[in-house]
């Protein structure tokens, strides 16, 4: 896989934009010899951070940008300074984690003309056709343009990552293959990747092109 | 929707409503219950139905009064700050006997608190939450697939008694995500005769109000409501028994706190600590039966809660004082953890054998 300097997650809430983006940084560390940062541009929502990686992404070497109120009780929706650091230094890599729906991705806006600018992106739509609200091709496209209107960057690639949580089947990650290549077909984009849990990586590689594997951010108890 | 769909709680719960039948919402936005306002906004102007952001809770509540005044289907949604806010309203609805759902995924209190998930609502729930005699009926979900199916029960409940009835959920409820079935559902149609629908010149003016000038007629409808209470206490009381056929020691949980439990339970099981669980799945009304029975056959119980100890007082009266009665709890957005509950068993139980 190809990687850009700068590279968005976006996508309905609940899509799994924070594991990807956390999971996506950690293999671009691997990859590259340049440094790489990760932006946490959520403002929706409070309970789920990327910041709840924050051990992982430290020990891995890289560089965390979060509102210092993430994971606070201060519900205040706070954009650090930091973040035109990221946008801007154009010498090391960057993970944008953007905020679910159209909603999370007003954030954007902001930093919308330096990207459009340096023009170095891949701006990523994160799918699955397991939640309620993207079941299918159609409703899918409507969140995308939705996203893209609120945000202003248009979509590069999509991220399949169809799942069903910690009840994933092999047989569930294939069935929504159709739907991630009707997807891609409606929308003329083309699919980046597939993301799986780690435990379905065995029984799914080489199956599936461009297939990454995750580790699910575990904070409540089952 | 037959299938499986990975659901926030806040989703499942707002699609079971829609499901059973509900075409109203009104409500306010409040962390972390956000979500349920946010699919209705998604959802309700695609199947007719309405979707309203109102100015406060107070104004939402009040919206719901007059739906269901009007024999429609209705809810609003909130988290703790919020529901206090709605208390007066709840108060009416109660007196003015109108069916509504109501739910709170509470957060840490008291005052504006925290956003972190709680239980600390308890009393508030389980007691009425506004001014006067009355109750309002509380289910306690513990899982995502709950959120839904005691949804759809809560509006089923509320039109058969003409009473409002409450999910009580926290934020890990409202915010975890679990694969759900939905779809199943038939929900019961209640004849609603009161419901001021407009007359048609065919009968006289059905009046809905809380507001009672002569004080004998305002006793005898407490004592007739609460008739109807006694009723619900009978028939609608529901809990899950946990490996209580030989326990010594047994947990009382609800909600995320039996979720917890459950892990310690087979935990200390696993260490020859023989412990069991009785989780009420409705708060009001309260599930005495299996606590007095318990109470002949264990040494004591261990109240596991998101609160300073709210439910301990109910498992006390449930019991009546007949065994020790202990607390183990987290507040203020902290949840315990099955290490902790644990831990207090062996403790309970005088070490691991």
């Amino acid at each position: 896989m190809k990687h850009k300097r700068m590279t968005l997650f976006a996508g309905h809430y609940g899509s799994g934009k924070t594991n990807i983006a956390v999971s996506y940084a950690l293999w671009l560390k691997e990859q590259s010899d340049q440094d790489v940062c990760i932006v946490d541009l959520d403002i929706v929502n409070p309970y789920f951070r990327t910041k709840d990686s924050l051990k992982e992404l430290t020990e891995a070497g890289i560089e965390l940008i979060a509102s210092p109120y993430a994971n606070s009780n201060v519900d205040l929706p706070a954009l650090p300074q930091e973040i035109y650091g990221a946008v801007n230094r154009r010498d090391r890599l960057a993970v944008l984690d953007i905020g679910g729906d159209d909603r999370g991705a007003l954030a954007l806006g902001r930093y919308t003309p330096a990207i459009l600018e340096e023009n170095d992106y891949e701006m990523l739509l994160v799918i699955n056709c397991y939640r309620p609200l993207t079941r299918t091709p159609r409703e899918t496209l409507e969140v995308l343009r939705e996203i893209e209107a609120a945000g202003g960057i248009p979509f590069t690639a999509l991220v399949n990552n169809s799942n069903l949580g910690d009840q994933t089947t092999a047989e569930d990650v294939l069935a929504s293959l159709d739907y991630a290549k009707e997807t891609a077909r409606l929308t003329g984009l083309p699919i980046k990747m597939t993301t799986v849990h780690n435990r379905l990586y065995p029984l799914l590689q080489g199956r599936i092109e461009d297939l990454l594997p995750m580790e699910l951010q575990a904070k409540y108890y089952a | 929707m037959a299938e499986k769909v990975l659901m926030k709680g806040n989703e499942a719960l707002a699609e079971a409503a829609i499901q059973a039948g509900c075409r109203h919402y009104f409500g306010y936005p409040i962390t972390p219950q956000t979500e349920v306002a946010a699919y209705m906004a998604k959802r309700m102007p695609k199947i007719g139905g309405i979707f309203l952001q109102a100015e406060s809770e107070i104004a939402a509540i009040n919206m719901v009064y007059g739906v269901a005044a009007a024999g429609k289907r209705v809810m609003t949604s909130s988290s703790s700050p919020g529901i206090s806010l709605k208390a007066e309203g709840i108060s009416y609805l109660a007196g003015a006997d109108l069916p509504a759902f109501i739910v709170n995924v509470q957060r840490g209190g008291p005052g504006l608190g925290g956003i972190q998930p709680s239980q600390s609502d308890y009393f508030q729930a389980t007691r009425g939450c506004g001014h006067g005699d009355y109750h309002v009926i509380v289910l306690a979900p513990s899982g995502v697939q709950e959120m839904a199916d005691l949804t759809v029960k809560a509006f089923d409940l509320a039109d058969e008694y003409r009473m409002p009835a409450m999910i009580l959920a926290d934020g890990t409820m409202g915010q975890m995500m679990e694969p759900v079935f939905m779809g199943n559902y038939t929900p019961k149609i209640v004849e609603k005769p009161w419901a001021t629908t407009g007359t048609g010149l065919q009968r006289k003016h059905n009046i809905v109000n809380s507001l009672y000038l002569s004080p004998e007629v305002l006793e005898r409808t407490n004592f007739e409501r609460y008739e109807r209470y006694k009723i619900i206490e009978e028939k609608e009381t529901m809990y899950e028994s946990f490996l209580m056929e030989d326990a010594e020691y047994c947990v009382a949980a609800f909600g995320i706190a039996a979720r917890v439990s459950k892990n310690a339970v087979l935990a200390a099981r696993a260490e020859g600590i023989k412990v069991g669980m009785i989780r009420p799945i409705t708060l009001w009304p309260f599930p005495v039966k299996p606590f007095a029975e318990a109470a002949d056959q264990v040494k004591a119980f261990v109240s596991v809660e998101l609160s300073m100890g709210q439910m301990i007082e109910d498992v006390k009266l449930a019991t009546g004082c007949k065994k020790p009665v202990t607390l183990c709890n987290r507040v203020g957005g902290m949840i315990p953890s099955p290490e902790q509950v644990l831990a207090h068993l062996r403790e309970l139980a005088g070490g691991a054998k």
